[in-house]
């Protein structure tokens, strides 16, 4: 019987949809999961604002879904309107020219500038100035760390974040006394020490005019902590996002995580659900502020509805309703200033114990630089993600690896 | 007038095979030949995907200069060839006497144990590398749990108290790791290959054989082995060009992310890292032309070698 009205329904909707379309005019948004929930759960506040207006939703999976938005940008075929993009993909796209100056009338989007966090709207600035995307949602880096197990081993918060010296001492107590892991890879120290002291303009691996910044003492330092925390014995040398890595959460050997706050989101969800409430968010050790991801909404130049486009993406990022609406249904963190003084930031998040974690999300991310991205940085991160592993295993001094790592990176990037 | 009206239907009858093979070289050519010749075209340019199709630049061989010049090809060819070989060769020296002891030995459960050989080949990659992640584990894997267990054994067991190695965390591992992955996959494959040749060999020279008093070693060294040379030659070719083609095993077991991705970066590797990742599809065309090279000069000495050492055993 169910079935039976399930599909009258069905074919009913399909018959209206059918007569409709001839005079809706149809808006096509590409996204991926889970960030597609955030566009498809604003649907009903589009429909109210532009009944005329049909949105098609085409979501792939997360890899997929860059892959094709590469090869429509490079083909000028199958264009959606709308393009959601993520942070590791936005510095390629930006520098394609193959999407809408949206500081440009009739967009004027610089306007908005002053209504977002401070460090989002560089990232989706090309090098000549362009401004390719509005942000969505953004990832301030935290602390996650196992309060109980920290107890255990008689160490304090405190003693993690001062400095990365008590950092490391306080993971050797924890690994002797309770026999967990501080940190999953030596490469989580390497990598927040190197996002530490940046000012605005400045990028990790570049400078603004594309010199690469790797033999910087910045670069000598991370690598020295991180060769300190694995000769120190307190990383689990766990791959993130592996078996191994989820693994060491579930079975309480890794006692801390540094990531983007929604990390506390994936924790709860999958990958341990069990440790509700032993878990604490702080800010990151040495006063480091850092953005991990983020997510954009762009329009292609060969977009066949851009004003219809702009008005979703506006719906979708300068809502305030809409952008905490994305914050309960997908736990991403609003780009948008109002919405970040939206009284949800006090809520105590039961996962972390209660604790009202958003407010010092916010505080963090007030305060991340606004570097710059170069389209070359993931080229940048394996390089010296391969010299560090030489200076892990084999030993190798840190300047030579660092030289090494500079004179691969400036030859790939001389062409 | 009737012939007028033939014409048309006459040109119908002449056209319609093409017709009916069309559907073939239409596919053949938009998803084979094109793209290869696009290949060649795209390995003498430099192209960034995202800009657009006007974006091409004409840059000669500069590509294959710039690829043949970058440690990471160096490295990546070396890693192809210590895989080649660490995972080809095995599967040849324990496939010929294993095809032959089944040919010999087994009669009534042979299908069965051919199958339990040949299944690995025919499961998806993606399925046995993610098994072998599991396996792999350093501290959840069974390999380990299996060497945990036998150190309590008397005797050698002591060897392997605390051995505990990260299999695919160890860039002392990683190659071993992914190579034995590939040699327990394609084994069943060359055994069905070995098989087949071996049954069409005449019964009647192992009889012979047996009344002159060879025994089994004798009957495969001198008979099975040199008659099997057509399909070890054939056998080879293809593992050499699947091995040293080799892209989703090291893909998925150690991936490109973790820090010792580099020990087990194939070519066919680098150059997806070169194009999906740095987005010079320039290049990473020129490296798949350099690959084709190699695996072309490779083979064509492949055969050489076979060709030149026929003549030892023409007088079988």
């Amino acid at each position: 019987m169910h079935k039976f009205v399930k599909t009258i329904m069905l074919g009913a909707a399909l018959l209206a949809a059918g007569t409709v379309m001839a005079q809706k005019t149809v808006l096509t948004v590409a996204s991926f999961p889970d960030l597609d929930r955030a566009a498809k759960a604003a649907l009903p506040q589009w429909t109210r604002l532009h009944p005329d207006i049909e949105v098609k939703m085409i979501s792939l999976q997360y890899p997929d879904h860059h892959t094709a938005m590469t090869t429509a940008l490079a083909t000028g075929s199958g264009m959606p309107d709308v393009m959601a993009v993520d942070f590791r993909f936005i510095g390629k796209f930006a520098e394609s020219g193959g999407l809408e100056d949206l500081s440009k009338p009739p967009y004027d989007g610089n306007a908005l500038r002053s209504r977002f966090v401070r460090f989002s709207f560089p990232q989706a600035t090309s090098s000549s100035g362009a401004l390719t995307a509005i942000p969505a949602d953004i990832g301030p880096g935290t602390l996650l760390y196992r309060k109980d197990i920290l107890e255990r081993a008689g160490v304090a918060e405190a003693d993690l974040t001062r400095s990365w010296e008590s950092f490391i001492e306080a993971g050797k107590k924890i690994k002797s006394s309770t026999g967990a892991y501080l940190l999953a890879n030596a490469t989580d120290i390497r990598d927040i020490a190197l996002r530490s002291g940046l000012s605005d303009g400045e990028g990790v691996f570049f400078d603004a005019n594309g010199k690469a910044l790797v033999e910087t003492p910045r670069f000598v330092r991370a690598f020295e902590l991180g060769r300190a925390a694995r000769s120190a014995g307190i990383d689990a040398r766990a791959v993130a996002w592996t078996n191994e890595w989820a693994a060491g959460f579930r079975n309480n050997r890794i006692a801390s995580q540094m990531m983007g706050a929604w990390l506390a989101g994936h924790l709860k969800n999958w990958m341990a659900p069990d440790s509700k409430g032993l878990w604490r968010s702080a800010g990151l050790p040495g006063g480091v502020h850092a953005s991990y991801g983020g997510s954009f909404y762009a329009i292609p130049k060969k977009a066949a509805n851009k004003a219809a486009a702009w008005e979703f993406i506006l719906l979708l990022t300068a809502n305030r309703d809409v952008q905490l609406q994305s914050l309960r249904v997908l736990d991403s963190f609003p780009a948008l200033l109002a919405a970040q003084g939206d009284p949800a930031m006090d809520e105590p998040i039961e996962f972390l114990g209660g604790q009202p974690a958003r407010r010092l999300w916010r505080d963090s991310a007030a305060k991340i630089p606004a570097i710059t991205v170069n389209r070359h940085d993931a080229m940048a991160t394996d390089v010296v993600n391969a010299e560090f592993e030489r200076v892990l295993s084999e030993g190798k001094a840190i300047p030579a690896a660092l030289a090494d790592a500079r004179a691969l990176i400036e030859r790939r990037t001389r062409r | 007038m009737n012939a007028q009206r033939r014409h048309p239907r006459w040109r119908l009858r002449a056209l319609a095979p093409y017709l009916f093979i069309a559907p073939f070289f239409l596919l053949f050519f938009v998803f084979g030949l094109f793209p290869l010749c696009f290949s060649v075209y795209l390995s003498l340019h430099q192209w960034e995907p995202a800009a657009g199709l006007a974006a091409m630049q004409w840059v000669g061989f500069d590509n294959y200069r710039f690829a043949l010049s970058d440690p990471w090809l160096h490295k990546s060819l070396y890693n192809t060839l210590w895989l080649a070989v660490a995972s080809g060769l095995p599967q040849h020296v324990v496939a010929v006497p294993l095809a032959f002891f089944i040919h010999m030995r087994l009669s009534r459960s042979r299908n069965l144990v051919v199958a339990a050989y040949f299944v690995p080949y025919i499961t998806s990659s993606v399925a046995i590398a993610l098994i072998f992640s599991t396996l792999f584990s350093k501290d959840f894997g069974a390999i380990n749990a299996a060497f945990q267990g036998m150190s309590n054994l008397p005797g050698a067991g002591a060897l392997l108290h605390g051995v505990r190695p990260d299999w695919l965390g160890d860039a002392d591992w990683t190659k071993p790791s992914v190579a034995f992955v590939i040699f327990w996959r394609y084994i069943g494959w060359n055994v069905v290959l070995y098989l087949s040749a071996l049954q069409v060999i005449d019964p009647a020279l192992y009889e012979a054989a047996t009344l002159d008093g060879a025994g089994s070693w004798q009957q495969f060294r001198h008979i099975a082995l040199p008659l099997l040379r057509p399909m070890m030659f054939f056998a080879i070719t293809l593992t050499l060009i699947g091995n040293l083609q080799l892209f989703e095993e090291p893909f998925i077991l150690i991936g490109t992310e973790s820090g010792v991705s580099q020990s087990a970066m194939t070519t066919a590797m680098f150059m997806y890292r070169v194009a999906f990742s740095d987005g010079d599809f320039g290049t990473a065309s020129a490296i798949s032309w350099l690959l084709f090279l190699i695996i072309a000069v490779l083979t064509w000495g492949n055969a050489r070698l076979f060709n030149r050492g026929g003549s030892d055993h023409g007088a079988l």
